[in-house]
């Protein structure tokens, strides 16, 4: 049997595909691209604020953004202009459809961010304690923000303009409670609570101790809170997808 | 050999049983029509077949391949045409044609060999580069089913393929079943047309209500309403309904210009509208009979069912 090799080809067709189509559409560009540069302007710029300190949740931030924000848009997309039951269709699995739009907010997170980073550096010199780190850093946060994006996407209908709200509904919270804003250890009794339940919280616990050499967790409970919650997002998102597969056909 | 093989498939969404205990078998090589009223779970069963939705209880077979079991092998066995022109619309035609060739796992040689084939079959070798959204609805379904045929499928399943379309873009559907059938394909069809499935299906299956209810050849089909005949007749002048009243006709409708009469005794009623003519000083300016149609033996055997 070839389900093997199919199944790694699907992921692959998916992905170009979405990379082809999504990349450019307007949600995409305005939650993953400008909306993060903008909310790195309003409480960033003309506050006096040590870039430096801050650089690495900004990071996080960036990186959340971009990678989520490709995931939300693609199946109600394909349910609302008829292609989702083609793709239902090929000799595609659901697993393969999921990890396909995975990769595509994979692939734009890092490269946005990267460019971000890349260009800041021109501005000024943030010094990386552990580059090896940093890129583990980079491969866990991308793929969870990005399985959040499809986890998101799941429980669609065929409505692009209400996933795109549920997932801000969802989104904007979480970067308000896990120290991006507000350094971990200055959070009091819920705020700390609710910044533990974050997954964000680790991302930027992983940035700061990347860049800083110090963190508020042993980098290695981040990066296995990371894969916890990248395993999580994806199987939960396949069952809601499973479960609403008729939804919008 | 059975290629398609259903058995007591059952789909419910909530409450409402959607299919309920369909059982088919579709031989290699024939082309078959699936016909049913609006609702009647046709689509359902053809996502079903297709692997797009998966049964509450039963199985199907693609080319003996349980398709629940190893889904990615039997969808390799075929191609499948959705109701509606389901490509994407910001590709181009030939973009969208490399997408489906990629999805079957064919090489570039292959994809542009069949690509540059299927655009002249299709007569889009002038829209290949243009992005769908642009084409009328006739050359999207084109763009569709060439999406469908493009790795040469054992199986195509077509749901409602012709509805809608121009003259032109449905002769060229129905010739591409017709050659995809010639050259080995065996042909799953859904269709409201029953002149289409009379013209093209070696056997029908009709489903109604979710349930099976008659699968034979379109002749053996229409044999088991043999007693039922049509008359059409047409006046130099417009009549109404009411005019016609004999216990012969077990139904009347309006056919253009014309009259259709169902009877079981059609000379009984040219003999009848003779007479009337005559009584309202009526010429009749054509008169014809007709044997059974398979589109009465589908209203009566939906009606009975």
């Amino acid at each position: 049997m070839m389900e093997v090799p199919l199944l790694f080809r699907g992921i692959v067709v998916i992905t170009g595909k979405d990379m082809r189509l999504y990349y450019t559409k307007p949600p995409v560009l305005m939650f993953g691209l400008l909306f993060p540069l903008f909310m790195f302007f309003a409480f960033f710029v003309g506050r006096h604020l040590d870039l430096v300190t801050f650089f690495p949740a900004f990071l996080a931030m960036m990186l959340f953004f971009t990678s989520s924000s490709v995931g939300p848009l693609i199946t109600p997309w394909e349910k609302r202009e008829k292609t989702y039951e083609r793709l239902l269709s090929y000799p595609l699995t659901i697993e393969s459809i999921i990890l396909g739009d995975v990769l595509a907010g994979v692939i734009f997170g890092i490269g946005i961010t990267f460019i971000v980073w890349v260009a800041s550096s021109f501005f000024f010199h943030v010094p990386v304690a552990y580059a090896a780190m940093l890129v583990l850093a980079f491969f866990l946060g991308t793929l969870s923000c990005a399985a959040l994006g499809a986890l998101l996407a799941s429980p669609a209908s065929d409505s692009p303009p209400n996933v795109m709200i549920f997932s801000n509904l969802v989104r904007f919270p979480l970067i308000f409670i896990s120290g991006i804003f507000v350094p971990l250890q200055e959070m009091q009794g819920w705020g700390q609570v609710l910044a533990y339940c974050s997954p964000l919280t680790y991302l930027v616990d992983l940035f700061n101790a990347s860049f800083s050499g110090s963190s508020a967790f042993s980098p290695i409970a981040d990066c296995v809170v990371l894969i916890a919650v990248i395993i999580g997002f994806i199987l939960v998102a396949r069952f809601i997808q499973v479960r609403n597969m008729i939804r919008g056909l | 050999m059975n290629i398609i093989q259903a058995d007591h498939l059952k789909k419910s969404f909530g409450p409402v049983t959607a299919v309920d205990d369909v059982s088919l078998a579709v031989k290699e090589g024939e082309i078959f029509g699936f016909l049913g009223p609006n609702g009647a779970g046709k689509t359902t069963t053809i996502r079903m077949l297709t692997g797009v939705l998966t049964p509450d209880t039963g199985t199907v077979q693609i080319n003996n391949i349980d398709i629940q079991r190893h889904p990615l092998d039997a969808k390799m066995q075929m191609g499948v045409i959705p109701e509606s022109s389901t490509v994407y619309l910001d590709l181009s035609v030939e973009q969208n044609l490399q997408l489906s060739g990629k999805m079957y796992g064919m090489s570039r040689a292959l994809r542009e060999e069949r690509i540059t084939e299927l655009l002249s079959r299709m007569g889009l070798q002038d829209r290949r580069r243009s992005p769908v959204r642009t084409l009328s609805k006739g050359l999207k379904q084109r763009v569709s089913v060439a999406c469908a045929i493009i790795h040469c499928p054992r199986i195509l399943f077509l749901d409602e393929p012709t509805s809608g379309l121009d003259v032109q873009s449905r002769r060229l559907v129905i010739d591409i079943i017709r050659h995809m059938n010639e050259q080995g394909s065996t042909i799953f069809l859904t269709t409201h047309n029953i002149e289409e499935a009379n013209e093209l299906c070696e056997r029908v299956g009709i489903i109604n209500k979710g349930k099976i209810v008659a699968q034979d050849s379109p002749v053996q089909l229409k044999k088991m309403f043999d007693t039922t005949q049509s008359v059409e007749v047409s006046f130099d002048h417009k009549v109404t309904r009411e005019l016609f009243a004999t216990a012969e006709i077990t139904r009347i409708e309006p056919c253009g210009d014309r009259w259709r009469f169902y009877t079981n005794n059609p000379d009984h009623v040219v003999k009848y509208l003779a007479e009337l003519a005559k009584a309202e000083s009526l010429t009749i300016t054509s008169i014809t009979t007709s044997g059974p149609s398979l589109e009465e033996a589908f209203v009566q055997i939906t009606e009975c069912a």
